[in-house]
């Protein structure tokens, strides 16, 4: 990639995108095909990098139950990803995107109920339009799904949802950074954002040296907090330990996105969709991995016996309420935050339409439901703004 | 399937013992491992990638690449780089290299 960083005889880029996983990577492909000059700053992959973990769903249902722009964004991402996986294809990889729909399986009858509930719920906020999710039976789940065992009693099916290689897009998107003519990749941990004066550009600092830029994207995950304070944007997001399971290959029996289950492109199965608030520890715990496998056996009963090859923890970026957040500093004119959990789910938009509002300077408008001033609502005020939105 | 470019080192240790390979008797030696006699006997690859279906072979040989997998008696996706011989032991290379589907639980 590029070599050490140094401002001698660097222009000043046009935008400057700290963080280099999916959501930075994205934004960053976005915006230099939007025409813009763009200088992605990578610190690398440390412990804490929620791309190296992701699981791979491409996940609309469930999305927004109570925000409707929210499930629109992800439906719109989800519509956009088929073409965003095109664009990035080439001689060594693809992004392995497959648009199967998803299911949520529910075990027992209450699992059922309470899925149903949440639809209800989400009908009562949103248009039923907003992401086609329904309720199926046993019936129709085991037409979808028919390696099932009988636990398996109905679910949810969103015929937008999908899957794809979390790390083949993420190394698919670099690959296309480091080709792109309007791309400078730094390599390196900024550690400190100086505001720019009126007309003067934003300075990124590391430990050897600096890039200038007109306007800045911090897109740093855990990493943005820090960075984000001294700009005037509200970074607040927490880790949310997630634990994956990774099995030996197995035959084919899934082919459709399922949000405990999914069997990659090599034949193994990741199992995962643990939820835990341990803060910055990414350590795997017996106990975890034996739920894990025990709903996953439930769910599928045929794979009793299949060996697991290895396990890994990765932590979510959450926000209070789940959401995005999207801010466009009004401090410091020219800084923004974009932070999200569902990199994955996510990225289409990020490279599109997302990176577009950034190079139209246009963030705060276009996106006013995932400005962090909702979290200084009430609940009434919230529900009336994304009505709104 | 022989003159491959592995053979074994001259030793007097391993006891003789009788695997069957593809439904034909060989004579192996305790001590190896499936996967080495196979190399030996000159297999360029043990299974198929159930992804890719290109054919796979050993890589690491020490149980982290899962290159060497093959059906070991009746157990689809065995490593066979992990499995010493043993006498009566039975053998099939060739096939996509899985564990069971729903059609036939391990």
């Amino acid at each position: 990639m590029s070599g050490p960083a140094t401002e001698a005889g660097q222009a000043t880029a046009d935008i400057a995108i700290v963080g280099a996983g999916l959501v930075g990577a994205a934004l960053a492909l976005g915006c230099a095909r939007q025409g813009a000059r763009v200088t992605l700053c990578d610190a690398g992959e440390d412990r804490f990098h929620a791309s190296a973990g992701n699981f791979g769903l491409v996940w609309v249902q469930g999305k927004g139950q109570t925000v409707p722009a929210y499930a629109r964004l992800s439906r719109r991402s989800a519509a956009a990803w088929a073409g965003f996986a095109d664009s990035l294809a080439d001689e060594h990889g693809t992004p392995a995107y497959a648009g199967t729909g998803g299911v949520k399986i529910a075990l027992g009858q209450d699992e059922l109920n309470g899925f149903a509930a949440a639809l209800d719920r989400m009908r009562h906020r949103a248009e039923p339009t907003d992401n086609d999710t329904r309720l199926i039976d046993a019936r129709e789940l085991r037409e979808r799904v028919p390696a099932v065992g009988p636990d398996a009693v109905g679910g949810l099916f969103c015929p937008h949802d999908g899957h794809a290689d979390p790390l083949g897009t993420l190394h698919a998107l670099h690959r296309a950074l480091v080709r792109h003519p309007r791309v400078r990749v730094v390599r390196a941990r900024i550690e400190r954002v100086l505001p720019g004066g009126t007309d003067a550009p934003f300075t990124l600092q590391h430990a050897a040296g600096g890039v200038r830029a007109a306007r800045v994207v911090i897109a740093a995950g855990h990493g943005a907090p820090t960075l984000a304070a001294a700009l005037g944007l509200d970074a607040r997001v927490r880790p949310q330990r997630g634990q994956i399971v990774v099995t030996e290959r197995v035959a084919p029996f899934l082919d459709i996105a399922c949000h405990t289950v999914r069997r990659t492109g090599d034949g193994t199965l990741l199992l995962g969709d643990s939820k835990e608030d341990v803060g910055f520890d990414v350590r795997t715990t017996g106990s975890a991995t034996r739920s894990i496998l025990a709903r996953a056996v439930r769910t599928f009963p045929h794979l009793a016996g299949v060996r697991v090859v290895r396990t890994w923890g990765a932590l979510r970026v959450l926000s209070p309420d789940g959401l995005p957040i999207y801010q466009a500093s009004t401090r410091h004119p020219g800084a923004s935050l974009v932070t999200c959990h569902s990199g994955v789910t996510l990225a289409a938009s990020h490279a599109t339409e997302v990176a577009r509002a950034l190079v139209d300077d246009r963030l705060a408008e276009r996106y006013a439901a995932f400005s962090p001033a909702r979290f200084a609502l009430t609940g009434d005020e919230r529900a009336a703004g994304t009505r709104a939105a | 399937m022989s003159g491959g470019v592995w053979r074994s080192l001259p030793r007097t240790d391993g006891i003789p013992v009788e695997v069957v390979v593809d439904g034909l008797p060989v004579r192996a030696y305790g001590g190896e491992t499936v996967a080495t006699l196979l190399l030996r006997l000159g297999h360029d690859h043990f299974g198929r990638h159930p992804g890719t279906d290109r054919p796979m072979a050993p890589w690491c040989l020490m149980g982290s690449c899962f290159g060497c997998l093959c059906t070991i008696d009746d157990r689809p996706g065995s490593q066979a780089c992990l499995v010493p011989v043993s006498d009566g032991l039975t053998v099939r290379t060739g096939a996509s290299a899985v564990a069971g589907s729903p059609d036939t639980p391990l």
